[in-house]
């Protein structure tokens, strides 16, 4: 059977929302499972509130109706306050905060994904950073994200450039590390 | 073999078009339909396609360029937004009438929201208008589908055919089965026939009636008959009609919630099919789910059963969003519909990027002229509005014209202001240069600013005529920009780049001196879109800014009146802080402190 996942995943432009949904769009396909997703171009690209919708499972529409969702991705404090109307409650929500966001609807875990981007050197990846953080807080949830098929598909994806690949990688473990030790 | 990809609704397309043999597809950009061509290119180059991919310089040319290959007897397809069908509007007009040879599409796709749009217009109405049959795809997977059976659909009529994908259709992925595409390639053969491709008026009649019949065919044609989607046909009682990405939405909430209705769904919404309306006149009550118009709606005759946009049971403005779906589908059929509790936060407000040069354009236009009327167009710039540069948008080249009639409006006034009208590069060729000429025929006293940045910024770095490459990315024939304003008639002609903030502020003003006596000044500002730059480049011009803390005050002015995105207050030490992660080194702001705070780090 089908475990159907909706997952919000909410920041600024610019700030790579799209780029983890395709990944994690991607591992699930790598696991035949069926995707889609939804995302924002054009101006609102230019420095707005980007949103992306992923669907795994048996859907026919692109889009997440609000208190539906199973999970929230939120690269900044804001982008929870913006789009966690979209979680079901008891919803999970992961924000990217050095800071503690309350919100008794939901279960929600903050990590500073931005300042392990900066140790790492390269405070763009923060949105990987906050990948590997849900990918430990979505762990007991549901089978659906697999971490194996995830870092395989980086590998593959960044084949051209195994440094790329390795940082990737890396900095993945250490978001999921930062979640287990919280 | 075939494998699975992760397919933009837009990719989509371009495998749809040239899956079914597609020889020559061209487009001008415009969200959402911009990537359809993008896709074509890469495309082509990795299967190794032989077929032609060319971004026009507007849509009316894209649409005459893949025109006359369908009237040539080849599979053509031209691609736009929707208020580019506008610009289309007199090809496609006239284009139905002629009809084709080879099949021909016209993708338009429709933007309810608005996301990115000056309009919620719907093209299935322009559809109706033009008389064409239209077909409207609910996702990635059906626009590739759809996209051979409108290529059939119009070989079989010798018609065009539009495709109306929405954004939600264009800008979703969904996994499809993608398979090596191997085309047989035919040559082009174009029959003469005056009577016909160049037909007078006593002849457009007799195509008019053509036309007609062709229609009354195409309303019962087999492959694009509405499909019962759920449920099962009961001739009587309720039952629920859906088309495009609202169809997807609606099948999801009625499995959802087992309703027992039958539901079908429209992929020609226009002409509906005969048959179809006879069945629908057996329902009682009939729902109709589609974006933006009431297309199906209005076809079908009984307005007392039907409930849908135009009479008032689904709203006429906005997006569809499934929530709305929902709760209208749960009032349709008197189920409970529980709304969820919504805080909807002020989003924020789109702006230019840190070290846009348009930014700095900007902010030198309102010190030129600081009581000046500032007409502008569409692309990213339209951003300018945030810094009080950008008065009126109305379509695209519009801001030119708009700039002549501000000074005539204002001629028999005691005082003129003086007008200042900006405009992109790849918008001054799409719709700028006739407004141009008309200006200097008239001696209008306004300054043109060209906003030179080398590409299509706001729809994803498409070339323009002055780019030098083309949608491959091969080299081209640039155009020179200069060469045409001075051929349009205009005399005062001065190019430079923004950054140098002073100067530009300078050549601005002598230009707004010019004008009042000699007609239009143009100043081309020109600087490359950041975007487009790698980080070898932008690293070699960078050049570091730092606040002075002794001076700054904290008064914000660069805050409010330069708006980069990489100046922020810091409401601690209630100074101004530059964030490093944004700031790109352009150094404009070193300019903009009217108290001399932010300074060159090797000057301080």
């Amino acid at each position: 059977m089908l475990n159907n996942q909706q997952i919000i995943i909410s920041g600024l432009g610019g700030q790579g929302v799209l780029f983890i949904a395709k990944l994690l769009a991607g591992a699930a396909m790598a696991d035949n499972l069926p995707v889609l997703t939804s995302e924002t171009h054009g101006m609102a690209q230019r420095g707005g509130n980007v949103i992306s919708y992923l669907k795994i499972g048996d859907f026919s529409g692109p889009l997440i109706r609000p208190a539906t969702a199973d999970a929230l991705i939120a690269l900044k404090a804001e982008s929870f306050a913006h789009h966690s109307y979209f979680l079901k409650p008891g919803g999970l929500a992961v924000v990217n905060s050095p800071d503690p966001v309350e919100d008794d609807r939901y279960r929600v875990f903050c990590g500073n994904a931005t300042a392990l981007a900066e140790e790492a050197g390269n405070v763009r990846s923060e949105n990987v950073a906050m990948l590997g953080f849900f990918m430990g807080a979505i762990k007991d949830d549901t089978p659906v994200f697999n971490p194996d098929t995830l870092a395989r598909m980086i590998k593959e994806k960044f084949q051209a450039k195994p440094a790329v690949a390795t940082n990737v990688l890396s900095l993945l473990g250490a978001g999921m590390q930062l979640y287990q030790k919280r | 073999m075939s494998t699975k990809r992760l397919m933009l609704g837009n990719e989509a397309l371009a495998y749809g078009l040239l899956k079914n043999g597609c020889q020559m597809a061209c487009a001008y950009p415009g969200t959402p339909s911009s990537e359809i061509l993008s896709a074509v290119v890469s495309l082509k180059k990795e299967m190794k396609l032989d077929i032609h991919a060319q971004w026009a310089v507007n849509e009316k040319v894209a649409f005459e360029t893949a025109y006359a290959g369908a009237q040539a007897g080849l599979r053509t397809a031209v691609a736009m937004k929707q208020v580019g069908l506008n610009v289309a509007a007199d090809p496609l007009m006239s284009s139905v009438y002629l009809g084709v040879k080879g099949g021909f599409l016209v993708i338009s796709a429709d933007d309810p929201g608005p996301h990115s749009s000056q309009t919620e217009q719907d093209s299935r109405l322009m559809a109706v208008m033009a008389k064409l049959p239209v077909l409207d795809p609910d996702s990635p997977v059906q626009a590739a589908e759809l996209a051979g059976i409108a290529f059939d659909l119009s070989e079989a009529f010798e018609i065009p055919v539009m495709l109306r994908p929405t954004t939600r259709v264009c800008h979703s992925r969904q996994s499809m089965d993608v398979e090596k595409i191997e085309m047989t390639l035919r040559q082009a053969a174009f029959e003469k026939n005056p009577g016909r491709w160049a037909a007078t008026p006593k002849f457009r009649l007799q195509l008019h009636k053509e036309l007609e019949a062709k229609l009354a065919k195409i309303a019962d044609y087999e492959p694009t008959r509405p499909r019962l989607v759920s449920g099962t046909a009961k001739g009587g009682g309720q039952a629920i009609v859906l088309s495009g990405v609202a169809a997807a939405n609606a099948r999801d909430i009625i499995k959802e919630r087992h309703l027992d209705i039958p539901v079908y769904q429209v992929v020609q919404p226009f002409p509906l099919h005969k048959d179809f309306i006879d069945e629908m006149e057996g329902y009682d009550e009939i729902l109709v789910l589609e974006e933006t118009w009431g297309v199906i709606e209005m076809q079908l005759a009984d307005k007392k059963r039907v409930k849908g946009k135009n009479t008032g049971f689904i709203s006429p403005t906005g997006e569809l969003l499934p929530e709305n779906v929902e709760e209208r589908i749960c009032a349709f059929v008197g189920v409970d519909y529980q709304a969820p509790q919504i805080t909807m936060l002020p989003g924020r407000r789109p702006t230019l990027c840190a070290g846009c040069s348009h930014r700095a354009s900007f902010y030198a236009i309102k010190k030129a002229a600081p009581k000046g009327i500032f007409t502008s167009d569409i692309g990213c710039y339209t951003l300018g509005c945030n810094l009080g540069a950008v008065d009126t948008v109305t379509c695209m080249g519009a801001g030119i014209s708009q700039a002549a009639g501000f000074t005539i409006a204002y001629a028999k006034n005691e005082k003129q202001p003086p007008v200042f009208s900006t405009i992109g590069d790849s918008t001054f060729f799409h719709s700028g240069i006739p407004g141009l000429i008309e200006t200097v025929t008239k001696k209008i006293p306004y300054v043109l600013v060209i906003l030179d940045n080398r590409t299509t910024a706001m729809t994803g770095h498409q070339p323009t005529p002055a780019s030098g490459r083309d949608a491959s990315g091969d080299p081209c024939i640039a155009v020179n920009i200069p060469a045409i304003v001075k051929g349009c008639g205009v005399n005062f002609i001065k190019t430079a780049d923004p950054y140098d903030l002073p100067a530009f502020i300078d050549i601005l003003k002598e230009a707004k001196a010019y004008c009042k006596e000699n007609g239009p000044a143009v100043v081309i500002a020109e600087h490359p879109c950041l975007l487009n730059l790698d980080r070898a480049e932008l690293k070699a011009s960078f050049k570091r800014v730092i606040v002075n803390r002794d001076v700054c005050d904290g008064c914000g002015y660069c805050v409010s009146q330069f708006e980069c995105p990489a100046l922020n207050m810091d409401q601690e030490i209630e100074q101004v802080c530059i964030d490093p992660g944004l700031c790109t080194g352009c150094a404009v702001c070193s300019f903009v402190c009217p108290k001399g705070a932010l300074v060159l780090e090797n000057q301080e």
